[in-house]
């Protein structure tokens, strides 16, 4: 990025000095002789491609099963700067869900006048069969994925929020439980707050959801679109984990008021679906025909309280990126809190004197696409030529309202293990809340890095990376 | 459990196998090549070989005349041949690969390694690749995968479901090598039991690893009769059709008492075992070989279908 390197926040160094929460990482990585250090690294891409953590990456040809590289240079936060991202990400996820019950039941923040009407009502990812339907505990999304980036010592801000079914956290258990194994000696010196709770709170937080119809323990199942998708093995990991079936459409139908799985006993009665397909998918009866992932009928139990879908249809109208500008209002409107976390400054193209400052600064501004996602279809103007620019504000002109606007940030960077040693490299930051009965957060998250010097991209589709990120225990 | 995890495993297994076979049939044929035969020249038995795989005329079809190095590959390389040990182990690993979870580490290790290996030699010259080198690298990553799976399993309806998959599988397969005879000896069937095709039951038993279990078991010299006896009715050897539905109905007897229920699929299979050790080798010859084999291979794919319409097919009962 072209952000002077004077702006850019080092979250290990000080000017000259080493923080104090990085300075025993950085002893570590002074004493370590460099045939070491590859060793270890080609250790630790041994040991991912034996457990098969790969992820696809289609159209490119090439192996389609590639691993997301890994860096052994862990990302440390200090148990005060946890403390206020964790309040701030369970302030914000609760205010998520406030906010959709609330638009599928009596709209109270639209009559209010703080969101306007169309923005919602008219959103692609506003479910209409969810409309009047109250899910168990009121809760819509039960794992909201916050994508954080910081700029500076005490700022950071919320990129996106993820409300359907974020994915990466295997990637937040396996670092971990990598990096405790190459490196015990390193969790001996530094105390760092354990993430493997994970799986054991989504559990509960499944569990929790069960509908009224279940009697017992409820029957919990994660639902794949299967072998080819890209998050696979994180579904089948997350399944093995909590000790549940990991099932495709096909193993699923609907009989009477329930849905069952065939098993090799005969059916089986399923109480919660946790599902890691789209909306649109889930029951070819109700949503797109051609569906061969979902669940014919499926909707229909669902909505007289047969079976729980987690997260619940609709929940994507939440983290569309049109209503994002909205989320701190929605804190102040349903929690009567002012937000712990901030957005970023954001302008929409729908509103006329946005766009125009926009174009304006097209240079300056990084464009996103309202609906995409995964860092396709945007432009990052410091970067892009001049054609580049203007093909994308014909485009921005042509449908204003498909895309939001945001400058670009100089988001910090962590040292990072390069050919050289080490150097500073930008980082983002996803941790994952849990909602279900009680809200849970694991203090940690999946820490991405873009691997290119200077770039800002951190997708694992483009090329990013990850990293351990520790949190520093009180 | 899920009938379509039950499913994978079957088919993981049952791959498993169809790979080791196949490799067993290339040894046989690449053997053949190496005895001189009678009218001149040497002998060419890659005929039968194909058509006891059941792939003759896919072969013919895309190669044409029938040619030594051309049928290696299709026995070992080719994708576009289903039973190919390429394409069986794929299929393994495919199936391995939705079924993770259902498997311990070392079994995952065991066919993902076997799976990268397999990539190694496309990417080498074939020159460089000696038959016998590719048949005993299938033959031992086949023992590998098994012995993972003996060792680290539990031993649940996966389990067993596993053992169904090898059991079935190696059954027909013992049956298609053996009959790879009779369509050596076609048209001159009435040599089937004379002497002369001695060298060639010899072979049968390298291919089944099957000739010191023979020395040990037998006395005398080899006769049509006695190595029939060992590859269908012995049931000290683990290769032949007796031991492989005793197998078939150990397991299917364990999930019966895993699910509390019998099944069709465990009385097919039981009948189908006191009908076979009931048999005598001397019928068997009387019958016919090949077509007591053909009526053998059309029961246990019945008993097949009957475990998967019960347990696999996973529809409502």
């Amino acid at each position: 990025m072209n952000a002077n390197p004077a702006q850019i926040f080092n979250e290990m160094m000080n000017g000259a000095e080493v923080r104090p929460s990085y300075a025993n990482l950085e002893q570590w990585y002074r004493s370590m002789p460099d045939e070491f250090r590859t060793l270890k690294q080609s250790e630790a891409e041994e040991l991912f491609r034996r457990v098969g953590i790969t992820f696809a990456v289609y159209g490119e040809g090439g192996d389609p099963e590639r691993l997301i590289p890994f860096d052994m240079f862990p990302r440390v936060l200090t148990a005060s700067e946890w403390r206020r991202l964790d309040k701030g990400i369970r302030q914000r996820a609760a205010a998520l869900n406030a906010f959709l019950c609330d638009m599928y039941g009596r709209r109270e923040m639209i009559r209010a006048g703080k969101i306007p009407e169309h923005l919602v009502t008219n959103n692609a990812a506003y479910e209409k069969a969810a409309i009047g339907f109250m899910p168990p505990k009121g809760v819509f999304s039960h794992i909201v994925g916050v994508d954080l980036v910081r700029t500076g010592p005490d700022q950071f801000y919320v990129l996106e929020d993820n409300c359907r079914t974020p994915s990466g956290v295997s990637y937040m258990l396996q670092n971990r439980e990598i990096m405790m194994r190459m490196f015990p000696q390193l969790f001996m010196e530094n105390r760092i707050a354990p993430v493997d709770g994970y799986a054991g709170l989504l559990r509960k937080t499944l569990a929790s959801v069960a509908p009224k119809k279940c009697t017992g323990e409820p029957k919990i199942v994660i639902l794949t679109p299967g072998q080819f998708n890209s998050a696979y093995y994180e579904h089948s990991f997350l399944a093995d984990l909590m000790g549940v079936e990991l099932v495709e459409g096909q193993d699923l139908f609907v009989e009477g008021d329930f849905v069952w799985m065939k098993t090799t006993e005969g059916p089986k009665k399923v109480d919660v679906i946790y599902r890691r397909i789209d909306d649109t998918f889930l029951d070819p009866l109700c949503f797109r025909p051609d569906s061969m992932l979902g669940v014919p009928g499926l909707m229909n139990v669902y909505r007289s309280g047969g079976v729980s879908i987690c997260s619940a249809p609709g929940a994507g109208v939440a983290d569309d990126k049109a209503i994002y500008t909205y989320v701190p209002e929605m804190v102040r409107f349903y929690l009567g809190e002012e937000p712990v976390l901030e957005n970023v400054p954001t302008w929409q193209c729908a509103k006329a004197d946005d766009c125009r400052y926009v174009l304006e600064n097209l240079p300056e501004l990084v464009v996103k696409e309202v609906h995409g996602s995964g860092g396709y279809g945007m432009l990052v103007g410091p970067k892009s030529d001049k054609s580049t620019i203007e093909a994308f504000a014909a485009k921005i002109r042509e449908k204003p309202e498909n895309y939001i606007a945001q400058p670009t940030l100089a988001l910090s960077a962590c040292p990072t293990f390069v050919d050289e040693g080490i150097a500073p490299r930008h980082v983002d930051l996803r941790p994952y809340c849990l909602v279900g009965e009680k809200i849970e957060l694991v203090p940690g998250g999946l820490t991405r890095v873009a691997l290119t010097e200077g770039s800002l991209v951190v997708n694992s589709s483009q090329g990013g990376g990850v990293k351990d990120t520790w949190v520093l225990a009180e | 459990m899920l009938s379509r995890t039950a499913d994978h495993l079957y088919w993981l297994a049952r791959y498993m196998e169809r790979a080791e076979t196949t490799a067993r049939l290339l040894e046989v044929g690449a053997r053949t090549a190496l005895l001189p035969d009678p009218s001149g020249g040497y002998r060419n038995d890659w005929e039968a070989v194909l058509r006891a795989k059941g792939t003759y005329q896919q072969f013919h079809d895309k190669y044409g005349e029938l040619n030594q190095r051309d049928i290696e590959t299709w026995l070992f390389f080719d994708a576009e041949n289903p039973a190919s040990v390429l394409s069986c182990i794929n299929a393994a690993r495919e199936n391995a690969r939705v079924v993770r979870t259902a498997l311990t580490s070392p079994v995952w290790d065991a066919i993902n390694t076997a799976y990268q290996e397999l990539k190694q030699f496309q990417r080498t010259e074939r020159s460089k690749l000696m038959t016998s080198e590719l048949t005993e690298w299938t033959l031992r990553t086949c023992f590998l995968v098994r012995g993972c799976i003996l060792a680290t399993q539990l031993r649940n309806d996966g389990y067993d479901f596993m053992g169904l998959g090898t059991s079935i599988e190696r059954a027909d397969n013992t049956a298609r090598l053996i009959d790879v005879k009779y369509y050596v000896l076609l048209p001159s069937l009435s040599y089937v039991g004379s002497g002369l095709d001695q060298s060639q039951w010899a072979l049968l038993l390298q291919s089944m690893t099957a000739q010191r279990a023979f020395n040990w078991t037998y006395t005398g010299e080899i006769t049509a009769q006695k190595i029939a006896h060992l590859l269908i009715l012995n049931r000290k050897f683990p290769r032949s059709l007796l031991s492989c539905v005793q197998w078939a109905c150990d397991h299917l007897d364990n999930i019966a008492d895993i699910y509390g229920t019998g099944t069709r699929a465990q009385e097919s299979a039981h009948q189908l075992l006191t009908d076979l050790s009931r048999a005598e080798v001397d019928d068997i010859f009387e019958e016919g070989l090949h077509e007591f084999l053909g009526r053998f291979m059309a029961r246990n794919a019945g008993l097949a279908n009957t475990i998967h319409d019960v347990y696999l097919h996973g529809i409502p009962a």
